[in-house]
C-alpha cells in the first residue's frame, strides 16, 4: 500500500525478531576492553586507498597517522592504540575487498600521539582550518557510507549551502548507537553541527529524528538549548528508509534531489549524529577518528552498544559480549536491511560498521519463486520504482531496459526484497543492474 | 577452524508474507461464495468445485512433471483457479465439464505461457471463453436456485433440473423486468454461474481480502464505479421499481460484475501493477463491461470479455502509466 507521507513514496515498518532495538536502546555505552592487536585496514572510506606511513617494528602513539590520504575523497587512518607495528599485512574488509592493513599490538599504555592535544582557542578558527582539523582526524561518515567528511563539509562557490541537516533517524532495526550516543553525548553532538556550519558558512540546521527515540529529541533540544543554538529538532514518523539523504532532506527542507543531483546543489548537507560527535572531539580535544560506538544485538548473550577502537577484531567483540547464542546463521555488519554478511568473524572492525548482528534461520531465505506481479515492491519503494521490472530485465541482462526503468535511482535500501513474497532478491537485482550500467556508460565514454 | 556462516545480499530479514499464504488467503476470500453456491445450488455445486480444483492441481503437477519443471503445487495458485473455474460454471454442468475447464485454464493459458506470473490473461476466465464457444449450450443450462435442497440436480434426467434465465437474459428478452427482486440478486437466490450469485458473500470475500492487502481498492473500485456511472447517466435511474433491470444497482447485482471486479480483474499476472494503471484497467473494465450489456444483444454477460480485453491491454497501460521517480519533476518514460 502505497503510503505517502509528507510527499514521499514507499517506506515500510520493519519485523523485528527478538527484542530488536529494545534490546539495546536502555544500555549506556560503554568502552569495550581495549584490544591486544589491532589491524587496521588502509581502506577505510570511499576513495583511494591510503599510503602506509608506518613501518614493521616501529613504535606508534595513540592518534598517530599511520596511513596518509593522498587526495581529496580520501581520509587518513590513526594508530588506534599506542604499541609496536608488528608487521604490514592485509586483510578482508566487510564489502569483501582485500586491502592492506597495518598490525598494531597494543602496549596498553594509551599515551597519545603529541599532535592529539587539546585546543583552547577554537572560536578564533576559521573555517579553513577547521576543515583541516577534520580532514587531519581522519573523520569519515561514521551511518555506514564512510564517505569523508571533509570533502563533504568543504564550501563549493557555486552552490553554497544554507541548511546542515543533522541526521538522527537511525532507521535500521537493531541498531541504537546513534540513539545512545544522542542520549548520552547530546551536547557534544550539538557542537559538532554547530561546527558544521561554521565551515560551510550554513545559517540553517535542522535536526530530523524518528518517533520512536522521543528521549533522544529532548536532549538534543535541550543541548541546543544549553549552548545556545536555534537549532530545530523535528520528529518524523519511524519507517525504514526514511533516514536515507534524498527523503531526509525532503522531509526536512522539502528540497527535492533530482536524479544526479548531490544534496549540495540544493544547499543541504546531512551529517550523521556520530560525526558530528567526532567532530566537536576532533576539534576540541584535538583527538582524531579512532574508535565508534557500535551496537552488537541479535542473538548475542548479552546485547551492548560498545565504543570500539578502529581494529578490534569482530569476534573478539562478539566474545565481550558472551558470545553466539544457539542457532545462529548468519552475522551481519550494519543494519539488517543494508548490512552485509560474513563468512567468518576475523574481519577487524572499520570506520563504517555501526553494527554486528546476529541471526538465526529466520535470516536465511528459501528458494526464491517466480514473480507473481502483486506489485508490493512498487508500493513501498522509497524511490517510487518498478523492482519487479527491474528484476525482470535484469534476468535477461537487458541492462538498457533497466536504465530505462531507472535503476540508476535504486539506493539499494532493500524494502522490494524484505517485502517480496516470493522472497525474490529484488535488490539485488537492481544493485547487480546499477553496476553493469556504470560499466556501459564507462565504455560509452572510452569509445566517444 | 571457524565456523562458516551463510552469506546473501542483503535485506537479511523479510516480510512474512509468501506466494502461498497469499493465495490461500485468496481460497479463504472464496469460500463465503463457495458455500452460498452450495446453499443455493444444492451439493452438486460443492462436487463440481472440488473437481475443478482437484483437476487444476493435477493437470499443474503432471504438467510440471512432464516439463521437467520444480512441482509448483505447494504454491496453491492452481487451487485458486480451480475454485474460480468452477464459479464459472452453471450448477448443471456435467464432472467432466468442469475438469476440462481446469485443464485448459492451467495447461493451455497458465503453464504454456510459463507458469504463475507469467499469463497475459486470467487463466479461468480464458477457459472459461473456450467452454462457451465449445459447449455453448451446457454452458447455458442455468440451474434455478434451490436454497437449503442439498440434493438439488443430482437426481436422473435432464427434466428434474428446472431453468431459468438469468437476471440479465431476462432482461434482454424485455418483458418480464425485475423478474427477481434486488435482495434475491443480493443474496444469490438467482440463476447463474455458480460463483457469481452471491454478492453478499462476493463482498464478504472481497473486503477480507483488502483487509488482508491481497488486494488493492484501485481495480475494484474503479470497475465498479466506472460501471454503475455509465449506467446510470445512461439509463438515469440509480434504483426504481419502474425502471427495473435497467437501473444501475439492478445491474451492479446481475452478472459477474462483483465476482469479476474483486477475484478476477485483480488477477496479478494478468493486471498492472502500478497505482495509475491500476485506475486506468478498472475503468476500462467497467466501460467495456458497460458497452457490452448495453449495446450488444449478444453478450449480455459481457463481465468475462470485459476484463480478457483489459488483460490483453494492460501491459501497455502499465507501460504509459510507469511511476515518476522520487524526486524527477517530468514524468518518465
Amino acid at each position: 500500500m502505497a503510503v505517502f507521507l509528507r510527499g514521499l513514496p514507499g517506506g515500510i515498518r520493519i519485523r523485528e525478531f527478538g527484542k530488536g532495538k529494545e534490546a539495546t536502546q536502555g544500555l549506556p555505552i560503554r568502552d569495550a576492553k581495549a584490544p591486544v592487536r589491532v589491524v587496521v585496514a588502509l581502506r577505510q572510506h570511499m576513495g583511494e586507498p591510503n599510503v602506509a606511513t608506518a613501518k614493521a617494528g616501529q613504535k606508534v602513539d595513540m592518534g598517530q597517522v599511520i596511513g596518509a590520504a593522498e587526495d581529496l575523497i580520501s581520509a587518513p587512518v590513526h594508530a588506534p592504540v599506542s604499541g609496536r607495528v608488528v608487521k604490514l599485512d592485509h586483510c578482508v574488509l566487510p564489502n569483501g575487498l582485500y586491502t592492506p592493513a597495518v598490525v598494531i599490538d597494543n602496549d596498553f599504555q594509551d599515551r597519545w600521539h603529541a599532535s592529539c592535544t587539546p585546543r583552547d582557542h577554537v572560536d578564533a578558527l576559521d573555517a579553513t582550518q577547521l576543515l583541516q582539523i577534520v580532514r587531519e582526524a581522519g573523520i569519515v561518515g561514521l551511518s555506514g557510507s564512510a564517505f569523508p567528511t571533509a570533502a563533504k563539509l568543504a564550501p563549493v562557490a557555486e552552490s553554497p549551502v544554507d541548511t546542515v541537516i543533522l541526521n538522527g533517524m537511525e532507521c535500521e532495526p537493531y541498531l541504537t548507537c546513534d540513539h545512545r550516543l544522542m542520549l548520552e553525548a547530546s551536547e557534544q553532538i550539538a557542537d559538532g553541527l554547530v561546527f558544521a556550519q561554521r565551515m560551510l558558512g550554513a545559517p540553517n540546521a535542522i535536526v530530523g529524528i524518528e518517533d520512536d527515540k522521543l528521549d533522544a529529541a529532548e536532549a538534543m533540544r535541550q543541548a541546543f538549548a544549553n549552548i545556545g543554538a536555534n537549532v530545530r529538532v523535528e520528529v518524523l514518523p519511524a519507517r525504514y528508509a526514511r533516514g536515507s539523504e534524498r527523503q531526509l532532506i525532503y522531509a526536512l527542507t522539502k528540497r527535492t534531489l533530482r536524479q544526479g543531483i548531490l544534496p549540495k546543489q540544493v544547499g543541504a548537507t546531512m551529517l550523521n549524529v556520530g560525526t558530528a560527535a567526532a567532530i566537536s572531539c576532533a576539534v576540541r580535544q584535538g583527538k582524531p577518528l579512532i574508535d565508534r560506538v557500535i551496537t552488537l544485538a541479535g542473538r548475542i548473550a548479552e546485547p551492548a552498544n560498545l565504543r570500539v577502537r578502529i581494529g578490534t577484531a569482530i569476534a573478539d567483540l562478539i566474545d565481550e559480549c558472551g558470545g553466539l547464542t544457539e542457532g545462529v546463521e548468519k552475522v551481519v555488519l550494519g543494519g539488517p536491511m543494508m548490512g552485509a554478511a560474513l563468512y567468518r568473524l576475523n574481519l577487524p572492525v572499520i570506520k563504517g560498521v555501526n553494527g554486528i548482528l546476529a541471526f538465526g534461520k529466520e535470516s536465511v531465505l528459501p528458494q526464491a519463486r517466480p514473480c507473481i506481479r502483486c506489485g508490493r515492491c512498487h508500493d513501498s519503494c522509497p524511490m517510487g520504482l518498478l523492482p519487479n521490472h527491474i528484476d525482470l530485465v535484469a534476468r535477461s541482462n537487458r541492462w538498457d531496459l533497466a536504465q530505462k526503468h531507472n535503476a540508476m535511482a535504486c539506493m539499494e535500501c532493500g524494502i522490494c526484497s524484505y517485502v517480496c513474497p516470493s522472497k525474490r532478491n529484488v535488490a539485488q537485482a537492481c544493485a547487480t543492474a546499477k553496476a553493469a550500467i556504470r560499466v556501459r556508460q564507462a565504455e560509452k565514454a572510452q569509445k566517444g | 577452524m571457524q565456523k562458516i556462516y551463510v552469506v546473501a545480499p542483503s535485506p537479511h530479514l523479510r516480510d512474512g508474507a509468501t506466494t502461498r499464504r497469499i493465495m490461500v488467503d485468496v481460497c479463504i476470500a472464496l469460500l463465503p461464495a463457495a458455500l452460498a453456491a452450495i446453499w443455493f445450488f444444492g451439493l452438486r455445486a460443492g462436487a463440481l468445485i472440488g473437481i475443478s480444483v482437484a483437476s487444476a492441481v493435477l493437470c499443474e503437477w503432471a504438467y510440471c512433471k512432464l516439463a521437467r519443471k520444480r512441482n509448483p503445487t505447494g504454491d496453491w495458485s492452481a487451487v485458486v483457479t480451480g475454485m474460480l473455474l468452477a464459479f464459472n460454471l452453471p450448477a448443471s454442468s456435467p464432472w467432466w465439464l468442469a475438469a476440462a475447464g481446469s485443464a485448459i485454464a492451467i495447461v493451455l493459458v497458465k503453464q504454456f505461457f510459463g507458469g504463475l506470473g507469467q499469463n497475459f490473461m486470467n487463466p479461468a476466465l480464458a477457459a472459461r471463453i473456450i467452454l462457451v464457444v465449445s459447449w455453448g449450450s451446457l454452458m447455458a443450462d442455468w440451474a434455478m436456485p434451490d436454497a437449503g435442497n442439498w440434493l438439488a440436480g443430482f437426481s436422473n434426467g435432464p427434466v428434474d433440473t428446472l431453468s431459468g434465465a438469468t437476471p440479465l437474459e431476462a432482461m434482454r428478452a424485455g418483458g418480464e423486468a425485475a423478474q427477481y427482486g434486488l435482495w434475491d440478486l443480493f443474496i444469490g437466490n438467482v440463476p447463474g454461474i455458480l460463483g457469481e450469485t452471491s454478492k453478499l458473500a462476493l463482498l464478504i470475500g472481497g473486503v477480507y481480502l483488502l483487509l488482508r492487502r491481497v488486494i488493492n481498492w484501485r481495480i475494484p473500485v474503479c470497475f465498479i464505479a466506472s460501471f454503475v456511472a455509465l449506467t446510470w447517466l445512461r439509463t438515469g435511474a440509480l434504483y426504481s421499481v419502474e425502471a427495473g433491470v435497467d437501473s444501475a444497482v439492478y445491474q451492479l447485482l446481475s452478472g459477474s460484475l462483483i465476482l469479476g471486479a474483486f477475484f478476477m480483474a485483480t488477477d496479478y499476472s494478468s493486471a498492472p501493477v502500478t497505482p495509475w494503471g491500476r485506475i486506468v484497467y478498472g475503468a476500462g473494465c467497467g466501460v467495456l463491461l458497460f458497452l457490452f450489456r448495453s449495446y450488444h444483444a449478444g453478450m449480455a454477460e459481457g463481465c468475462a470479455f470485459a476484463i480478457l480485453l483489459m488483460n490483453v491491454v494492460s501491459p501497455l497501460i502499465e507501460r504509459v502509466t510507469s511511476p515518476r521517480v522520487f524526486g524527477e519533476v517530468k514524468r518518465s518514460a
